[in-house]
């Protein structure tokens, strides 16, 4: 066992990357299942997200305008299962796993010309003196603008829905929409923002595997991350900076144990492949005994004449 | 019990449908269907995308006379198997599984299907219509093995394995003995995935060992995501897994193992035709080229070129094992005598570490 091989500044600035991606695709599902939609299309945003993203990059060399085009192109694909389940009030379950599967076909199909090529890097933002504070610079001034904007992202989520009318809005139509429905909110509207927001949350998380942590675009790479995605917004019991202290335990313990192992720590490894999960449902559940409840109409089918 | 007779009808039509199936094919009126189960997207640059072109080389001889399907992504495990009586369903005559991990699954199946020919690749079960299939990737590790011992600086390297299954520490154990030839201060970190493709997580785990002071990384995972870390890393020097992965050629990606299944699924889907195919157990290696090894790129050094090529040769003429005495295993009892070679059955079962490496096997 050779426990100084790790690098803890190195560590720490790692899973900080590696939690980016679940931080936007679940900060996006906790505003959608706020409204009261559940989307399981997660995973098959991330994916198209990450080709639409990966693809611009590539073609226009600028990785700020890929992470818009995964945005729109997350935004985009959700707007097939707004049509499907707000206006043909199709059943939202199947409709999520159908644009998974969808996304995942798609996006092969997208990025057949793509493989083997490397993206044009988004560079760190340049923080200056703040840099080179000991241990505090590395870890936390040698970041790409997307990282911040996830935190940014998980900050602004908090505050809308808890400090403004919007924000109670959402709650609203989440809780009761044949009430919001009464006091003449209009539940579809407000339902398809959200959920085009979350479609655009999702594509980000996904470009950002493709252009940054990874960087390059294979078939299927987000590898079920919008699943764990969706995990972690009932586990954080649909409160945001639980979600981030919930990604951030997952990066963590993720990236924890491969250090582990590559130092030779006598864990067995199965505990320690398996320590991410457990870890980060074990702390988010004795969190949540207060027993925030799912928003009352999630996964119902709303229609104004009902 | 009202369901059980439903179920018993529908397999008795089913039966009944395949029957009708192979009786026209052995008209001749019908195409042979060839199955493909496949445990990554064809996409991923590696271990599928090797499988998937062996699919289409039999699509290619056979033409009109062959109709392929494939099912890709398939977890390994029961999910497998219900892929695996679909395909039987639907008529296919013979079925290439492409995991480790669909070995039992397969052997399930092949019971319900006495008239399907099953193939499964890396396993070790076989029935009267069930095949295994393997290549001696481990050749090639000796290979990639030298180099890296040559190569590194920093006497570290990475190794990212995938499961702890024989395959996979055959090859650990097979680098690492022509890495210490070559280099005798050599250290593998070898960092354990839990997964075939996750590029994400490959990622990580190259990311996590070059770190760690690591500047040569070894894979057996399916995906390219190692070779971006390594070349983001700038001074890393990784191999192709699987396929040639030569879009990261000539560095970091500096030589590759690659898997050519193309003359094998061609001759047993002719088997198959002629009614031929009989339960067998092939494993190949350079010599019968089921292993290839990728171009040596002009990063590796002429003299360790010359030396990587000719260990290669002495491997394909089997002049050479690379399994060969004297050997201990970790704990150091002794392995192999001076001059023993490793059989098969040793081989295919392998489930320790050579003497040096350091680290447990996951058990």
């Amino acid at each position: 066992m050779d426990l100084s091989a790790i690098n803890p500044i190195l560590f720490v600035a790692g899973f900080l990357v590696a939690a980016t991606p679940l931080i936007f695709a679940a900060i996006g599902e906790l505003v959608v299942e706020k409204s009261g939609t559940l989307n399981l299309g997660v995973e098959g945003m991330m994916i198209t997200g990450a080709i639409c993203g990966f693809a611009t990059a590539v073609e226009t060399g600028s990785p700020m305008l890929g992470f818009a085009a995964a945005a729109a192109g997350g935004a985009a694909l959700s707007l097939l299962f707004v049509f499907l389940t707000q206006v043909a009030l199709a059943n939202q379950v199947a409709s999520g796993l159908a644009l998974t599967l969808f996304g995942l076909g798609l996006s092969a199909l997208m990025g057949q010309s793509y493989v083997g090529i490397k993206p044009p890097r988004l560079p760190d933002i340049n923080f200056g003196p703040l840099a080179d504070i000991p241990v505090i610079g590395p870890i936390l001034f040698t970041h790409d603008i997307i990282l911040y904007l996830g935190i940014a992202l998980v900050a602004a989520t908090w505050a809308v829905l808890k400090f403004t009318r919007a924000g109670l809005i959402l709650r609203a139509v989440g809780e009761s929409h044949d009430a919001a429905h009464a006091l003449g909110y209009k539940v579809v509207r407000i339902r398809t923002l959200a959920i085009m927001f979350g479609g655009a949350c999702a594509g980000l998380g996904g470009a950002y595997i493709s252009l940054i942590r990874v960087p390059q675009w294979t078939e299927g790479m987000t590898a079920g991350v919008g699943w764990i995605a969706l995990a972690l917004v009932v586990f954080a019991s649909w409160k945001p900076w639980r979600l981030l202290l919930g990604a951030y335990l997952f990066g963590g313990i993720t990236q924890l144990q491969l250090n582990l192992q590559g130092a030779g720590v006598a864990i067995p490894v199965e505990y320690l492949a398996m320590s991410p999960y457990l870890i980060t449902i074990i702390v988010l559940v004795i969190l949540s005994r207060d027993k925030s409840a799912a928003p009352a109409c999630l996964g119902r089918t709303f229609h104004a004449s009902s | 019990m009202g369901n059980e007779m439903k179920l018993t009808k529908l397999l008795t039509s089913a039966a009944l449908a395949l029957g009708l199936a192979t009786t026209a094919m052995a008209d001749g009126h019908e195409k042979t269907k060839v199955g493909f189960v496949f445990v990554g997207p064809i996409g991923d640059g590696g271990w599928t995308y090797e499988h998937n072109k062996g699919r289409l080389a039999v699509e290619e001889e056979f033409g009109d006379k062959v109709e392929t399907v494939f099912v890709e992504s398939v977890a390994e495990g029961p999910d497998s198997e219900r892929v695996m009586t679909q395909m039987a369903l639907d008529g296919a005559d013979l079925i290439f599984t492409t995991s480790f991990g669909y070995m039992d699954p397969t052997i399930n199946v092949a019971k319900k299907f006495p008239d399907v020919k099953f193939e499964h690749a890396t396993g070790y079960k076989r029935a009267d219509n069930v095949s295994t299939y393997s290549a001696r990737f481990y050749e090639g590790r000796a290979i990639q093995g030298h180099i890296a011992g040559k190569m590194t600086k920093s006497n570290i390297i990475g190794y990212i394995g995938s499961y702890p299954i024989p395959e996979v520490i055959r090859g650990i154990n097979s680098a690492f003995i022509h890495a210490r030839k070559a280099n005798p201060d050599v250290q593998f970190k070898i960092v354990w995935a839990y997964t075939w493709f996750d590029p994400a997580k490959e990622a990580d785990a190259a990311k996590v060992l070059i770190e760690q002071g690591a500047d040569v990384v070894l894979q057996h995972t399916d995906s390219t995501a190692p070779q971006a870390a390594a070349q983001e890393a700038g001074n890393v020097v990784t191999f192709g897994q699987a396929s040639d992965m030569s879009q990261y050629a000539p560095f970091p990606r500096v030589s590759s193992i690659i898997d050519d299944w193309a003359p094998y699924y061609i001759a047993r889907t002719k088997a198959v035709m002629d009614g031929t195919w009989t339960s067998t157990d092939t494993w190949d290696g350079i010599g019968a080229g089921m292993v290839g090894i990728g171009e040596i790129s002009d990063a590796v050094p002429a003299d360790v070129k010359a030396e990587a090529l000719a260990l290669k040769a002495s491997l394909a003429d089997g002049s050479y094992h690379a399994f060969t005495g004297p050997l201990n295993k970790q704990d150091g009892t002794p392995f192999l005598a001076e001059g023993e070679t490793a059989d098969d059955g040793t081989l295919a079962g392998m489930n320790f570490y050579v003497e040096g490496i350091e680290g447990d096997i996951p058990q």
